[in-house]
């Protein structure tokens, strides 16, 4: 690859988005986008079901908090890469089922951890207030301690957002599909040109989910803090 | 670790019967045996990836986490563009960074550094703004222009929680060098990636548990380095 023209890089990325072959058929961006949104938004609904539950009961009850707090950290240290592979080489062999759960993986650390401290940073006056006045354990849990969790789940998921759509480009080394694979088709073919625009698609799009999220956590009523995954 | 002549050795799955590289098993000794040289400098180059990268993160977080704290703007805007970075994914970063740096080491690190910086300056700002006022108004008081007061009192009591970002930065960083497989200087990924491209189930394993034991093996000597440096938080614990 001619590393030498960064200048004129920016022109052959230009064509490339200008030429119309690239937006059409099986290896076209509509399909690939289309193949990242469902794979991201399949494992964030796995994971959603599994965690959100979890993360709620765990901080109602108050119990589990170390493995609930200490997962995420965890999670860090794992790379991402190595998983999938792992994976795809192994029992779940090459393909969507492995990929899926791989991204699900990664994606429950976050939203436990937050929705687990948020539940827990509910106040405990308000808390036994709630018990006082005859509310039953449901009751408290849907009335006073999830809305006030919101803001912190809601950050959860935001993280592990942005964590399953870049560890869903990773996929596309180990199992094909999603935009990633534009930026591999690329490297295959010595394309710095298709590299850089399937990058930028890929930035774009984790760009455009966190932007979503910010929007939603406003509108939830309190500002994400700025925690982060691994990209 | 055992050196074996792997040059001498590497054809041994094919000649011996019925070894574990031949029966592809996710352990394998002979594994370890036969390809020790390549497994210890692809950890070497891991950890020099790490550090390297950990280390320019910090040279440049420092002076751009001072000016965040000093400069609300500037703060609002490091923030908001380390963040932005942050956001894009790994795979995608080394590939933009491509044109520029090529398929390099280079490459690599920078992508790493620009990732380090995101968790670094956060902790360099969050840490000054811990000092607290009255310190700061007594060290004034006591003569310490602004800049002895930087070195000799605000940084020095900021120093657990910028180790603390230290500790992060290490180990997120330690799991991205794996993605620098796609740029052929991915340390340990590349024994990842070569696996993946062979099936070769020992090699990947092997791999990402060293991978794993790297990111702890860092987690707790910047602990111990923490505790050493900074005695006074111990008692505090």
């Amino acid at each position: 690859m001619d590393a030498s023209r960064p200048v004129s890089a920016v022109s052959d990325v230009v064509d490339w988005f200008a030429d119309p072959t690239h937006w059409e058929g099986p290896g076209g961006v509509p399909t690939r986008l289309l193949e990242h949104l469902g794979l991201s938004a399949a494992a964030l609904g796995i994971a959603c079901a599994i965690a959100v539950p979890l993360a709620l009961w765990l901080g109602h009850v108050g119990r589990g908090g170390p493995l609930a707090v200490n997962l995420a950290n965890t999670g860090r240290a794992v790379p991402t890469f190595a998983v999938l592979v792992l994976l795809a080489i192994g029992p779940l062999g090459f393909g969507p089922k492995s990929t899926i759960t791989a991204l699900v993986l990664f994606a429950v650390p976050p939203i436990l951890t937050n929705g687990y401290v948020g539940m827990r940073e509910v106040d405990r006056d308000v808390v036994e207030a709630a018990k006082g006045v005859g509310m039953s354990p449901w009751q408290v849990v849907r009335t006073v301690e999830l809305p006030l969790a919101v803001p912190l789940l809601l950050n959860g998921i935001r993280l592990a957002a942005v964590q399953v759509i870049a560890t869903a480009t990773i996929a596309a080394l180990v199992a094909g599909g999603g935009l990633g694979n534009i930026i591999l088709l690329g490297f295959g073919t010595q394309d710095q040109a298709a590299v850089v625009a399937g990058a930028l698609l890929v930035a774009a799009f984790a760009l455009v989910t966190e932007l979503v999220f910010v929007v939603l956590a406003r509108v939830a009523g309190r500002r994400p803090s700025l925690a982060v995954a691994e990209p | 670790m055992l050196l074996a002549p792997s040059a001498l050795r590497s054809n041994v799955v094919a000649s011996s019967s019925t070894s574990c590289l031949q029966r592809n098993d996710w352990i394998c000794g002979e594994y370890l045996t036969t390809r020790a040289d390549l497994i210890a400098s692809s950890a070497l180059e891991h950890v020099v990836l790490t550090a390297v990268s950990v280390a320019l993160g910090l040279a440049i977080a420092l002076p751009l986490g001072v000016l965040a704290f000093r400069f609300r703007r500037v703060g609002a805007v490091v923030l908001g563009a380390s963040t932005a970075l942050y956001t894009i994914p790994s795979l995608a970063m080394f590939s933009l960074l491509l044109p520029f740096t090529g398929l390099s080491a280079t490459t690599v690190v920078i992508g790493l550094v620009l990732y380090s910086l995101t968790i670094l300056v956060r902790n360099v700002v969050a840490g000054l703004q811990g000092v607290p006022a009255d310190v700061v108004e007594s060290a004034t008081g006591t003569g310490y222009g602004p800049v002895s007061l930087l070195l000799r009192v605000q940084l020095p009591l900021a120093l657990p929680t910028i180790l603390a970002g230290v500790r992060v930065a290490t180990v997120s960083t330690v799991a991205l060098v794996t993605v620098g497989a796609i740029l052929g200087n991915g340390g340990l990924g590349d024994l990842i990636y070569s696996g993946l491209r062979t099936q070769f189930q020992a090699e990947v394993l092997t791999a990402t548990v060293l991978v794993v034991a790297l990111a702890v093996v860092a987690d707790l000597f910047l602990l111990g380095l923490q505790r050493v440096v900074t005695p006074w938080t111990r008692a505090a614990r």
